[in-house]
């Protein structure tokens, strides 16, 4: 692996990258949070969208690395349009530094990127394509949950995982729906029919618009997606309230769960909207641990794809 | 009086003869004996087709001159074996006067390799909302018979209606770039499983085919000429064959590039393979092949848009669309028709050069390579196969989606108006 542009890992490279992040995970519980292994390494964090906690998760999990890591945003400077793309990360690639984070507007923006310059390139998130480390901190913190102490090595097989919403332009459903069933899951994607991507029957998934069928079936994890309605309203679905009726994990449907289900969600979350705060902050809500594992998880990548590199 | 003598070609890829051209008239097929004074050019091997006619060509001047101009947009037609070209109306200004389409007219006639046939635009600036002045570009020095606002559908059904109409008398054609724009708001490539994997917007088949049905009707109730450009979809193939069927006076092309490509190129997100419309799925490919041999597409034409280097190294959503094709079409016809046997080289000449002729009502291009004729005529060697560099593109712009592919024949020798303006691969 010499990029992460893509969650299309196989089960050895995804396990690969949990484990090392089961190491990781344990300077959580440490005061002194600072490991050597990126030492002098730089790291670039170039965001040429809004980003908090995907920016900030991949700052500390540089700097506790020991990697000294600059943040550049594209937002509102002149890197802002696309034409410019290529001077700025050519720019930042002849400062000598050993990676790039990116996150842009437009599918596919790191892959052209990683053609262009020599150094890694790792995906935070690509227009409506895919989110990678979503992916992996996704899958992290569900098999923390589910196995504990003793996850090292294991995969995901057999758990089932709905993921609802708006399938079609969410990055973070994209890579769930490449790396989850490479770990053995069982995945469903439910939504609006509207919100379901082309070819959604050529996926590694079962697909249904049920969302009650799918919250009555109790799966083992419930991903909720973030909707932005107020720029689909009126063409993709009618209106908030037909959203809400449909597919929001409201406090009713919430409760036919049984409490089992763990319910997950990448954030930034709509309460009350694709979510309800009764099951956003329930006992068995994943959130938390969710944003906890964005950082262990991205010390991973960040360590297999930088250390002991000496050929960028 | 300038003799060339074209010593041995297969005519068509038939029979061996000699072309004897005197000041720009074939005058003689069959065994020539030159005089001394006369130019040969040793065909032996080659075929001879009629000089290739474009229908669909973006010069881009005005207005666009760091893509292309006209001077070397024909230097692209006649490297790849054209005589004649149809420059599209989206430069600016617009190709929407007479003063345009004269000043293009003019630009091709001095830059001398092929005939430049201006386009005029159907409605003002290609905004959709006004006619152009059709009639005073039809009845000027610029002669324009074709009308397109192409890059952008006349998506106003009354308005393309009244094309229609006002073009009918003096036996104009409406040559509609068929893309319903409510249907592909944020499109990036075609609809398929594979957008949704890549994650790009997709840009539905219906959103062409409703076009071309609606327009395939509207054709029939005013009696018109309507020409479909660059089909790329298996369903707008349906509604041809059903149109022509009826009756109804519509023809269509297909660009090389959809004979060939197939939406997987995408996959990589380089821009070159971006194009509107976008490279479909391969079932459309082999509609589209299928639909040129049997007649339900009558013409390939090359959809030839240059871009400068900038505009393709760019994320795909911020790329721009099109490709370069002039100098590849034949090689890519070769390679999807002729070896897989779907078109013979008469069929060839037809797709390329006379039908396209006869659709623009271009006199004196892409007829038979007989006696009386005008000598336009292009020299293949169908032979072995070539990479494509830079150095076998001749505009000046690169975007070409062939580029390190390796494609069939090559173009020796293109004569335009009895001259040379290629020679053993060299452009004059």
């Amino acid at each position: 692996m010499r990029h992460l542009l893509t969650a299309a890992l196989t089960r050895d490279e995804a396990i690969e990258l949990l484990d090392i992040a089961e190491d990781m995970d344990q300077i959580h519980e440490r005061d002194q949070k600072k490991l050597p292994a990126l030492r002098g390494r730089t790291v670039v964090n170039l965001f040429f969208e809004d980003s908090t906690r995907t920016r900030s998760s991949f700052e500390i999990a540089g700097k506790w690395l020991s990697a000294d890591v600059i943040n550049v945003s594209g937002k509102g400077s002149s890197v802002s349009k696309g034409e410019d793309l290529r001077d700025t990360v050519t720019t930042i690639s002849a400062m000598g530094v050993d990676g790039i984070v990116m996150r842009h507007g437009a599918s596919g923006a790191p892959n052209v990127v990683a053609s262009w310059i020599p150094q890694i390139v790792v995906n935070a998130g690509d227009g409506t394509h895919e989110h990678p480390t979503q992916a992996l901190l996704d899958a992290f913190a569900l098999r923390r949950r589910i196995h504990g102490d003793a996850s090292r090595g294991k995969g995901l097989d057999g758990v089932r995982v709905a993921i609802a919403g708006d399938v079609l332009h969410s990055r973070v459903a994209r890579s769930n729906a490449l790396l989850l069933p490479a770990l053995g899951a069982e995945v469903t994607i439910v939504g609006p029919p509207s919100m379901l991507p082309p070819g959604i029957g050529t996926w590694q998934a079962a697909h249904t618009t049920d969302f009650d069928e799918v919250v009555d079936s109790r799966p083992d994890a419930l991903m909720m997606l973030r909707v932005q309605l107020e720029r689909q309203t009126g063409t993709f679905v009618p209106s908030a309230g037909e959203y809400i009726g449909g597919w929001s994990l409201t406090p009713e449907r919430f409760a036919r769960l049984g409490g089992e289900t763990l319910v997950m969600h990448p954030g930034p979350m709509n309460r009350g909207l694709e979510i309800s705060s009764v099951a956003a902050d329930a006992a068995a809500s994943l959130v938390l641990e969710q944003v906890r594992a964005g950082v262990s998880v991205r010390m991973a990548v960040l360590y297999r794809l930088l250390a002991g590199r000496t050929d960028s | 009086m300038t003799t060339l003598v074209v010593r041995g070609a297969r005519i068509l890829g038939g029979d061996a003869a000699d072309l004897t051209i005197v000041d720009g008239i074939i005058v003689g097929v069959g065994s020539a004996s030159p005089a001394a004074d006369a130019t040969v050019i040793d065909a032996d091997g080659l075929l001879a087709l009629p000089g290739l006619v474009d229908l669909h060509t973006h010069l881009r001047e005005p207005g666009f001159e760091q893509s292309e101009t006209v001077a070397t947009g024909v230097r692209a037609a006649a490297a790849g074996g054209y005589a004649a070209v149809f420059a599209m109306a989206n430069t600016r200004p617009v190709a929407d006067t007479v003063a345009v389409v004269e000043q293009v007219a003019e630009l091709g006639r001095r830059a001398g390799l092929a005939h430049v046939q201006p386009i005029g635009a159907v409605t003002v600036g290609l905004a959709g909302e006004r006619l152009a002045d059709l009639g005073m570009m039809a009845r000027s020095a610029a002669n324009v018979r074709v009308f397109s606002d192409d890059g952008h559908c006349v998506h106003d059904a009354q308005l393309m209606r009244r094309a229609l109409e006002y073009v009918a008398p003096f036996d104009g054609v409406i040559a509609q770039h068929a893309q319903e724009p409510t249907l592909t708001v944020g499109a990036q490539m075609h609809e398929s499983p594979l957008a949704g994997e890549l994650g790009l917007g997709g840009w539905p088949s219906v959103a062409e085919s409703s076009i071309v049905a609606r327009d395939v009707l509207l054709a029939e109730a005013t009696g018109a000429r309507l020409h479909v450009c660059h089909v790329s979809t298996a369903e707008t193939v349906d509604v041809l064959r059903w149109a022509k069927a009826r009756g109804i006076r519509v023809t269509a092309e297909v660009t090389p590039h959809h004979l060939i490509l197939t939406e997987e190129e995408v996959r990589g997100y380089d821009a070159r393979f971006k194009v509107n419309p976008p490279l479909r799925a391969a079932g459309d490919v082999d509609a589209l092949r299928a639909a040129l041999a049997d007649g339900t597409i009558d013409v390939v034409a090359t959809d030839h848009a240059p871009h400068p280097v900038e505009a393709k190294q760019a994320a795909w959503a911020d790329a721009a669309m099109g490709m370069v094709g002039l100098e590849t079409a034949l090689a890519v016809v070769q390679e999807s028709m002729v070896e897989t046997g779907l078109l013979d080289w008469a069929g060839v000449a037809r797709v390329m050069a006379s039908t396209p002729a006869r659709i623009g009502r271009l006199d004196g291009f892409g007829g038979a390579l007989e006696v009386g004729a005008a000598a336009h005529v292009a020299l293949v060697d169908p032979a072995g196969r070539t990479p494509i560099g830079t150095e076998h593109l001749h505009g000046r712009s690169t975007n070409s989606p062939f580029l390190g592919r390796s494609l069939p024949g090559r173009v020796v020798h293109t004569i335009y108006q009895g001259r040379q303006t290629v020679s053993d691969g060299v452009v004059a």
